[in-house]
């Protein structure tokens, strides 16, 4: 028994001194190993697609082709001095031309070596039935509403019972009354009894007076506004998952009053290249209904507002040469009065203010709505709450009484409204 | 002087029953509804009740229940990359009007001009503007522009127009006529002298609509040179003017403006000042600011001229025919004497421009303060030439005429002849941006860009250029008249290709090139150079030929108003239409301006003679044979043998809707007259006066009138001084000041109560360095039981200067465009609903009876931002209260309209919206519509608006805000760089237009601010409006200096306002 132990024994020490030496070793490669995908797709995944020619080649098995991996660390730190001199560099330029890939100086070997891992990694997306995830999940709870259902009705009847029971009661008692001779109060229907009326009328004067005054104060208010769009563009997509900055579209919201949409020529910086979603599995993308979105057909609705041409990898133009584009009329969400104005830069320039503090987490919507009320309420609390750049910003310099107050410790910061944030013609003029 | 009698007009100062009621009364009309017995003691029933609360229920409920419209974010499909959505881009470029010139800066948002800004890096215009100037961006929206070019009345195409032109053109067997108004761009010239070279017997003949032919012949007669020298009034001491609207309409008042202001800063301690002498037969603003001012009949401004001349030569004695005349040629003659003079005349006589020659010959103008060594360009045109044409046409002896830049049908004395005399020319082309009189007449309209559409330059004085650029690609099918040109000519170029081209080689490069667009300007470096002349002129010739005598019996003036001016496209302005006259602060019409004196004369009741009854009695003046009926109204100061009509007006309908002449829609006559016709070739030029005959007629015709809206009811508001009591005590004012508000500094209760400080005062005055000094800290503290704003940062404030105000309405037609302020227009005028945030009240004082006599102050009047402001006590639901800046705020969101804080604003600078003037009103058809001004709330038009500032619906009350989105942006933009704002950045609109730089504007609390300085450097001067009932304004106004020995007397009989308010 002993010699059976033993041969077991030694088996579970190995066993366990090899996944002891495995997570330790692969805990050292996850701190020490650069993101290959990571890297990618900040560096490299606007020009380059892992399987497809794009403004450069596909990258796939890039490892293969090239003389060296030196010659790939040469290249990608510095590809025109390798064009100069390096025939195969040569080679590529011509093909490529007149296009020199960006130059990586400050790209490490292990993280080009990373890179070239993560694009050998990437397979074709396999199509076909593969994708049917959700059916599973849209099973209707039948047996709960079933249950409240019959709760109901049990309900229904046991009250029915005890009207009847009451109206057997008072019939009986009558009759009752009527034999000892006793004379009948004259029953009064519970509609005409003046308690029930007053109280009704209370009632419905407190419920509907709360509901109008609600509404009206509602009134134009639209917070949880989250209109279909004309394109399916998910935010959670690119500015959760691939971490685009909001100022790369939204570049209004540092110089205007508008953060303005962007125009179809910046979705195109990127999306000449990204020309379909390959993210379905890491995450599908889903409408506020449940339907289901084709990514790569959403990418095809903006070829069509760009005008571009995504089999000739060009923009359709007219006689003139000018760029055949539509904008889109996408789907106004944050709706101000026009008696309002609010200036993007102040809040986001000057303020400091993160987008999400009003827009909520837009980093985790597919499809936006609107996240804040919106009301003057709200802007009045933040701009009561909110200390100002106050030391930091030399503008505020000439307010010399808060400078002497905070060097004095009588005061500990300087809200909006101190500087007159809330004040009428801040916002309205 | 401070003591002197101010009256707006007449009515006040008569104080007839009807001024008395306006005074009174809160509005000028009955409120719309009947306060009767019944409604005040009226009980509710219960079921009334029942049915209102259900009623009321029913209706908000169904309101709340709307659903919201689904708005729509619409982003550029390909975003140019200079535009950025909400901030402005500016771009410098020119403004011309025929001779007229402005160096500007537009400024456009999403690619659209909404504003039109002097150009600071000019040293010709200074970053002057006028109201014209302001007022064109509106015309660049006006729905009156042709959209397509015509031919015979109909829709044609440029190829279609090319052809038939260019055959014409070739086939024609007469000489071939390019008219133009005068032209200041050297690339145009080029661009006619290759059309003139491909044709030639073809000539170019220039005139302008208002002729300066008189002193373009006598300044070749009198230096060899047919042309204008520059004016240096910033560097003249004596000013005579005899009749020239120089601050008005002559020549180039914003530039003369900008130098007069510049001669008239008095403080203290710099007591120089320039003397500005005038003589004139009607009413100017130019007069109005004078010094001294005289009155004489048009045709004796000739002998007057003369007497000058002998004067200032001889030393001889005049004998005109009154005194004041005499005793002004005898001091002006004297004060020329003494150097740095200068003699203007606005007369078109050359014999009179000759002797005004010989004037500043005299006197060594030339060369100091006239400069020969640089011309002005401003005007070219001929009259005898244009004359000529005239004579050709009727004669058949002309093949073609291509008319630009002016209307000649409309615009010549003999207009009709002129249209008689196309009919008889083959080919007839206009370049008129709509179907204006002339372009109706010809065959081909071929519609130039908008200025503002336009590739572009100017040569306002030789030598120095200015270049004009686009801010909108143009709006409709029109072409450059250039272009056109060009293309007639067989050249292959275009005129941008061409002008671009010219530049790029002048400069010397691309770099230069771009520097200079930027810019906007090309000058050369350093100071203007100056020259004199020598007069060459037959003297004796000319004064032989002048009378000197007037004529006898009434005369008329046809001139030109600073706000409709020749007329063009201004004509159908309706900024300009509602921009008050400054003189008789009439709106949207012409009429005929007589002294009060002669209005009495033609009989009119006193009600009617002054501005309180908008009912006016219609003479008949016959001229030369010409008729025309106008309403007349009394300006004081007029010569009482003088009728003043302005030209401009009696507009054809396709002009636009607010030039259209004839009935309106509900039979009341509209638009004037056109008063052209009456003017008439004397000798080689055109005469702007002659002989008229008046005949009374029963009719009456309404005009709006701004002056009487507002009363004071005789308080004193404006505070004036000759230059030689300023000089004797200039602290006169500050005495007044102290005695007004002196009692009121120390509280008499309470910790303040010392009775050491009060003793200590004048140890404290020396110690300041002051004579008086004016505890204005201390009656801001205590003179309330109100508690008192604290300004942390910033205070705003604001300095008018009333010695520098001209009154042109620069500002006016400024503020209306930077701040959406609705146009009402005529009817509603009349009813007190005009909507301007600022107004300039026009002050008379002297004897109405004796033109001479009169003296004019203007004082610009908009929100005092006051710190313990009446307004916001009385407001119900706090819709305008205070700001931490020293604003004096309006929700318009939060007013209900029950019009407490107009009622109790002792300024009178807010305005309900009575009606929905725009369209901004939730409810559909509810838009008023006068079928006049209503062109306002065209899609098109609307393009001008400010999308920084809302637009005012129905029911609101809305005041001058000191353009706070201008002050707001300023200072995001110093926030955003981190550092604090500089003074000057934040510039109102009346302050940016202003010509004369009498608005300054900025952060009283910063020290070194330019307000601070003044309030504190010229304090002696500095008065707030009405001080007394403290309100604590934050504008202030600098007194009235003028450098006059005159008073003016007051009448004992009308002295009653003295007596009661003083």
């Amino acid at each position: 028994m002993s010699e059976s132990i033993k041969p077991m024994f030694r088996k579970i020490v190995q066993c366990f001194t090899a996944l002891v030496f495995t997570v330790f070793v692969s805990n050292i490669s996850a701190v020490a190993a650069p993101d290959g995908k990571a890297i990618f797709q900040s560096n490299c995944a606007s020009c380059h697609n892992p399987l497809k020619d794009a403004t450069g080649p596909a990258l796939k098995g890039v490892d293969g082709r090239v003389p060296s991996k030196e010659w790939l660390h040469n290249w990608v730190h510095n590809p025109s001095a390798m064009i100069a001199k390096d025939a195969y560099a040569q080679k590529l330029f011509d093909k490529w031309k007149p296009t020199v890939m960006t130059s990586f100086p400050s790209l490490s070997d292990e993280e080009i070596d990373a890179v070239v891992t993560y694009v050998n990694s990437v397979e074709p997306p396999s199509k076909g039935p593969a994708a049917g995830t959700g059916a599973a999940t849209e099973q209707p709870e039948g047996t709960s509403s079933t249950g409240n259902w019959i709760y109901a009705l049990v309900t229904v009847i046991l009250l029915t019972l005890a009207f009847i029971l009451w109206r057997v009661n008072s019939g009986l008692k009558r009759v009752a009354n009527e034999k000892d001779g006793v004379p009948n109060v004259k029953e009064i229907p519970f509609y005409r009894n003046k308690v029930v009326i007053a109280i009704t009328v209370i009632l419905v004067f407190i419920f509907a007076g709360y509901w109008i005054t609600n509404g009206a104060i509602e009134m134009g208010r639209q917070q949880n506004y989250q209109p279909l769009q004309p394109i399916y563009y998910s935010h959670k997509v690119h500015v959760g998952i691939n971490q685009l900055n909001c100022l790369y579209c939204h570049a209004g919201a540092e110089k205007s009053r508008h953060a303005m949409v962007p125009s179809t020529n910046i979705c195109m910086n990127c999306h000449k290249q990204i020309n379909e979603y390959t993210g379905n599995e890491e995450h599908p993308l889903v409408t506020a209904e449940g339907k289901k979105i084709d990514g790569t057909a959403e990418i095809q609705k903006l070829y069509k507002y760009a005008g571009w041409d995504p089999v000739k990898k060009e923009y359709i133009r007219d006689e003139k040469g000018n760029i055949k584009a539509t904008p889109v009329k996408w789907v106004k969400i944050h709706n101000l009065p026009d008696h309002v104005y609010f200036n993007h830069s102040q809040h986001v320039l000057v303020g400091k203010v993160q987008c999400q503090r009003c827009h909520g987490p837009i980093q985790d919507m597919d499809e936006v709505y609107q996240f804040a009320p919106l009301s003057m309420g709200w802007c009045i609390n933040c701009h009561r709450q909110t200390q100002v750049q106050f030391t930091n910003n030399n503008y505020y310099s000439i307010f010399e009484k808060y400078h002497e107050e905070l060097k004095s410790g009588k005061r500990t910061g300087v809200t909006v409204e101190d500087i007159g944030g809330t004040e009428c013609q801040k916002c309205h003029y | 002087m401070s003591q002197k009698k101010y009256w707006k007009g007449l009515e006040e100062l008569n104080n007839t029953e009807a001024h008395q009621e306006v005074a009174a009364n809160e509005f000028s009309e009955p409120l719309p509804f009947e306060m009767s017995d019944n409604l005040l003691n009226a009980t509710t029933p219960r079921r009334d009740f029942l049915k209102f609360l259900g009623f009321s229920t029913v209706a908000a409920t169904l309101a709340a229940s709307c659903e919201m419209p689904v708005r729509r974010v619409i982003p550029y499909a390909i975003k140019p990359e200079d535009i950025v959505p909400g901030v402005p881009n500016y771009y410098a470029s020119t403004f011309v009007d025929g001779g007229d010139y402005c160096a500007i800066v537009i400024k456009t948002r999403d690619g659209r001009p909404i504003k039109v800004e002097g150009n600071t890096l000019s040293s010709i215009t200074k970053g002057s503007t006028s109201a014209r100037v302001q007022a064109s961006v509106l015309s660049l929206y006006d729905k009156a522009r042709l959209r397509q070019p015509m031919v015979d009345g109909q829709e044609a195409t440029f190829d279609a127009i090319d052809r038939q032109v260019k055959d014409g053109l070739a086939s024609a067997s007469q000489p071939i006529y390019l008219l133009t108004s005068t032209i200041l761009s050297p690339t145009t010239k080029e661009v006619i002298n290759q059309f003139l070279a491909k044709y030639p017997t073809a000539k170019h003949v220039i005139y302008d609509p208002v002729s300066y032919s008189g002193m373009l012949l006598a300044n070749e007669a009198s230096y060899g040179k047919r042309a204008l020298p520059s004016y240096h009034f910033d560097k003249a001491d004596t000013i005579v003017s005899l009749g020239a609207d120089f601050l008005g309409t002559w020549l180039s008042p914003v530039e003369f403006s900008k130098q007069y202001a510049a001669t008239r800063k008095v403080t203290a301690k710099n007591l120089k000042m320039s003397r500005h002498y005038h003589v004139e037969g009607h009413h100017t603003t130019t007069g109005a600011s004078a010094d001294v001012r005289a009155t004489c009949k048009p045709s004796e401004m000739g002998a007057v001229a003369v007497a000058l001349y002998n004067a200032v030569t001889t030393g001889a004695a005049p004998s005109l025919s009154t005194k004041g005349l005499n005793e002004l040629v005898t001091k002006a003659a004297a004060d020329l004497k003494k150097g740095n003079g200068m003699v203007v005349c606005g007369s078109n006589d050359v014999n009179v421009q000759t002797v005004i020659n010989a004037i500043n010959s005299a006197i060594g103008a030339n060369g100091t303060t006239i400069n020969w060594a640089v011309n002005s360009n401003y005007r070219a045109g001929i009259d005898a030439d244009v004359a000529a044409l005239t004579e050709a046409m009727s004669n058949g002896q002309v093949g073609a005429v291509l008319i630009h830049g002016v209307n000649p049908v409309y615009e010549l004395y003999n207009g009709k002849k002129f249209a008689e005399g196309l009919k008889k020319v083959p080919v007839t082309v206009s370049f008129a941006d709509r179907m204006d009189e002339t372009a109706q007449q010809c065959k081909f309209v071929v519609p130039n860009h908008h200025y503002l559409e336009s590739w572009g330059d100017a040569e306002p004085k030789t030598g120095y250029y200015s270049l004009m650029q686009p801010g909108i690609a143009p709006l409709f099918k029109t072409r450059a008249y250039q272009d056109s040109l060009l293309m007639w000519a067989g050249a292959t170029t275009t005129y941008g290709d061409m002008w671009k081209q010219y530049w790029t080689s002048k400069l010397g490069g691309e770099s230069n090139f771009d520097k200079a667009l930027q810019d906007g300007i090309v000058e050369p470096a350093g100071d203007m150079p100056t020259g004199g002349a020598t007069f060459a002129g037959n003297i004796g010739t000319a004064i032989s030929a002048i009378p000197t005598k007037p004529t006898d019996g009434m005369e008329v003036v046809i001139y030109e108003k600073i706000s409709i001016g020749h007329g063009g496209m201004w004509s159908n302005n309706p900024w300009l239409h509602e921009m008050p006259d400054p003189m008789t602060k009439v709106t949207w019409d012409n009429y005929a301006c007589v002294s009060p004196k002669k209005a009495k004369e033609l009989g009119n009741e006193l009600t009617s003679i002054t501005e309180v009854d908008t009912a006016k009695r219609v003479i008949k003046l016959k001229v030369n044979g010409q008729e025309v009926l106008l309403p007349l109204i009394a300006v004081p100061g007029m010569h009482n043998d003088v009728v003043a009509i302005a030209v401009g007006y009696g507009r054809d309908a396709k002009v636009g809707m607010a030039a259209k002449s004839g009935t309106d829609k509900w039979g009341n006559e509209i638009g004037g007259k056109n008063v052209y016709p009456l003017t008439h070739m004397v000798g080689q030029t055109v005469s702007y006066h002659a002989p008229v005959t008046i005949e009374k007629t029963d009719k009456t015709y309404d005009l709006a009138i701004t002056q009487t809206h507002m009363s004071y009811e005789g308080r004193a508001v404006v505070h004036e001084f000759t230059l030689e009591e300023f000089a004797k005590n200039p602290n006169e004012l500050l005495e007044e000041r102290k005695e007004e508000i002196g009692p009121f500094t120390h509280q008499p209760w309470g910790e303040e109560a010392n009775e050491e400080s009060m003793h200590t005062e004048p140890e404290k005055a020396a110690a300041a360095g002051a004579a008086v000094l004016l505890d204005e800290e201390g009656f801001r503290k205590n003179a309330t039981l109100y508690p008192e704003y604290v300004s942390p940062g910033i205070h705003w404030g604001m300095s008018i200067d009333l010695t520098a105000c001209t009154g042109c309405g620069a500002c006016v037609v400024g503020c209306m465009a930077e701040n959406n302020v609705s146009v009402v227009g005529k009817r509603e005028v009349m009813r007190s609903h005009d909507m301007h945030w600022i107004r300039i009240d026009r002050y008379f004082s002297g004897n109405p009876d004796e033109p001479d006599t009169i003296q004019t102050i203007f004082q610009p009047m908009m929100c005092q931002h006051c710190d313990n402001a009446p307004c916001e006590n009385v407001c119900p639901v706090s819709a305008t209260n205070h700001s931490s800046e020293g604003l004096n705020q309006m929700a318009y969101n939060r007013c209900i309209g029950t019009k407490y804080c107009a009622n109790n604003c002792p300024y009178k600078v807010r305005h309900f919206n009575w009606l929905d003037w725009n369209g901004a009103d939730c409810f559909d058809d509810n838009l008023y519509e006068d079928y006049r001004r209503d062109g306002m709330n065209d899609d098109l038009t609307r393009m001008v608006l400010n999308p920084d500032v809302t637009v005012r619906s129905r029911g609101v009350m809305e005041k001058c805000s000191f353009c706070v989105q201008r002050l707001q942006d300023a200072k995001l933009t110093a926030k955003k760089d981190g550092r604090p704002m500089k003074d000057g950045e934040a510039k109102t609109a009346c302050q940016q237009a202003c010509a004369s730089d009498c608005i300054v504007f900025g952060n009283v609390n910063d020290p070194e601010s330019a307000v601070a300085q003044i309030r504190k450097n010229n304090k002696e001067r500095v008065f707030y409006v009405l001080e007394q009932i403290h309100t604590l304004p934050n504008v202030n106004y600098l007194s009235k200096i003028r450098n006059t020995d005159k008073i003016v007397g007051g009448n004992e009989a009308t002295d009653w306002m003295m007596k009661e308010h003083i």
